[in-house]
């Protein structure tokens, strides 16, 4: 083991591990904010309003996240209409593609977790909440939503941990966070163990402050306390 | 001839075929080292139980692709001596060989969890009456917890192969021929990356269809005679 090589590229991998945190904070957000109608349409009664959201769910779970990467990176530029419209600036950047695709990506997932949070909530809380003279949409509000938010934490933090260790694959569109970092340092000391040692010790620290994080959230919210546990 | 493709059709279909030879032997080794980890994790010795949980923590707080890098191109050197050994220089290790390693590890990490609530989920009264009736642990393992517990774990390790065949698409990386690099190579050939992604694509859905209604066969035949009583 060269430690001395790991030492002398700390810097480097600091700064792929800060683009790796950019991109997981700014896919799972975002990802949230895109999950929240398609988790309350996908809790619907209704089979036409659940059918489009359980379309787009299908499809991003059912194909690896790779695959999404490349169809938004590459895939796109097939087409003259995109390549001449205004979003082109966008879509030919990597850095925009990898956060385009994973919030896509982490969105159909967290949409999951809140359809089960939402079935979860116990029906005389939301009956208690329309004898009340609640509206359909403020019981939603005031009710389930928060009530639904503390059964999915769990959950929420699992697919953050999943998103983090995903972001790896934005390294095959030329971005150099972490893995990406790793492998361009290595293309030039021919020190793979050393480095990927080094970027996998990076991982494990991100995803255990993750963790505890969001254990001091779940206690913050009384999580199980909520749960009857 | 619909799935022709400007030639690239069957070229994909060889990849489909690949990718599930990579998933099944990854699956065969997560199996393994699943149950080796579990068993671990659940025994009376502090040592083998600290074994069997840093290798479910380290190899689960580690991106997957980083692993299928590490073991393709961290293994050179160990290979090569290896090689020295036996007298024949140019030894190394496959995409395939370096892609089963890498993925059945990561696979072997999520079932010793699954394997681990399994095993804890059988009454401590089973073991017990296997000792009572003089079996070895060894034959209660095999003969009493074993059977049950394929049981319990399978909808769990269902999720888990799911995820492995996603997974197959990162062993592209490292130059393996199955779908996502033969749908590379047609890109590169015929300029139209969006089509042969999306079939791509569909593949996979294809494939993780299949592999839901093999799952759903096999729980059902893994329950026969269990009457889930009426709540």
């Amino acid at each position: 083991m060269n430690w001395e090589v790991i030492v002398k590229y700390l810097p480097k991998l600091l700064e792929g591990a800060w683009l790796t945190l950019e991109l997981v904070a700014i896919a799972v957000i975002a990802g949230l904010i895109l999950a929240l109608p398609m988790g309350i349409a996908r809790a619907s009664r209704h089979w036409y309003v659940r059918a489009l959201p359980y379309g787009y769910i299908f499809f991003f779970r059912g194909t690896p996240l790779l695959v999404q990467l490349f169809l938004v990176y590459y895939g796109v530029a097939q087409f003259d209409i995109v390549r001449n419209g205004p979003l082109w600036p966008y879509l030919r950047d990597p850095y925009w593609c990898a956060i385009l695709t994973m919030t896509m990506h982490t969105a159909a997932y967290i949409a999951e977790i809140l359809r089960g949070a939402i079935q979860a909530v116990p029906p005389g809380e939301i009956e208690a909440a329309r004898a009340l003279g609640m509206s359909r949409a403020q019981a939603m509000l005031y009710i389930i939503l928060p009530r639904a938010a503390r059964i999915g934490l769990p959950a929420y933090s699992n697919e953050v941990i999943l998103m983090l260790k995903a972001s790896a694959l934005a390294s095959t569109v030329t971005l150099l966070e972490l893995t990406g970092m790793a492998r361009t340092i290595i293309a030039r000391t021919y020190l793979p163990v050393e480095i990927f040692f080094a970027a996998g010790m990076f991982y494990l620290v991100i995803a255990y402050v993750l963790v505890r994080g969001f254990k001091l959230l779940e206690r913050r919210l009384r999580v199980d306390a909520c749960q009857g546990r | 001839m619909i799935f022709d493709l400007h030639g690239f059709g069957p070229a994909l279909l060889a990849g489909a075929l690949m990718t599930i030879q990579l998933a099944l032997s990854a699956l065969c080794l997560g199996l393994v080292l699943g149950l080796l980890g579990a068993l671990a994790k659940t025994s009376p010795h502090k040592p083998l139980q600290w074994l069997g949980g840093s290798y479910s923590t380290i190899v689960r707080g580690v991106p997957e692709l980083l692993w299928v890098l590490l073991i393709y191109f961290g293994t050179v050197n160990l290979m090569r001596s290896i090689g020295e050994a036996l007298g024949k220089p140019d030894l190394e290790l496959n995409a395939f060989a370096a892609g089963t390693i890498a993925l059945g590890l990561c696979f072997g990490a999520y079932a010793t969890e699954v394997f681990r609530g399994a095993i804890l989920a059988i009454p401590k009264g089973h073991r017990e009456a296997g000792q009572a009736l003089g079996l070895s642990s060894p034959r209660i393992f095999w003969r009493l917890i074993l059977p049950q517990m394929w049981r319990i774990a399978l909808p769990g390790l269902g999720n888990l192969f799911m995820i492995l065949m996603k997974d197959t698409a990162l062993v592209s990386v490292i130059g393996l021929e199955e779908i996502m690099r033969r749908a590379q190579i047609a890109v590169t050939a015929s300029k139209e990356p969006f089509t042969f992604f999306l079939v791509a694509a569909f593949i996979y859905l294809g494939l993780t269809v299949l592999a839901m209604i093999g799952m759903h066969f096999l729980e059902k035949r893994s329950s026969r005679g269990f009457v889930r009583s009426a709540s």
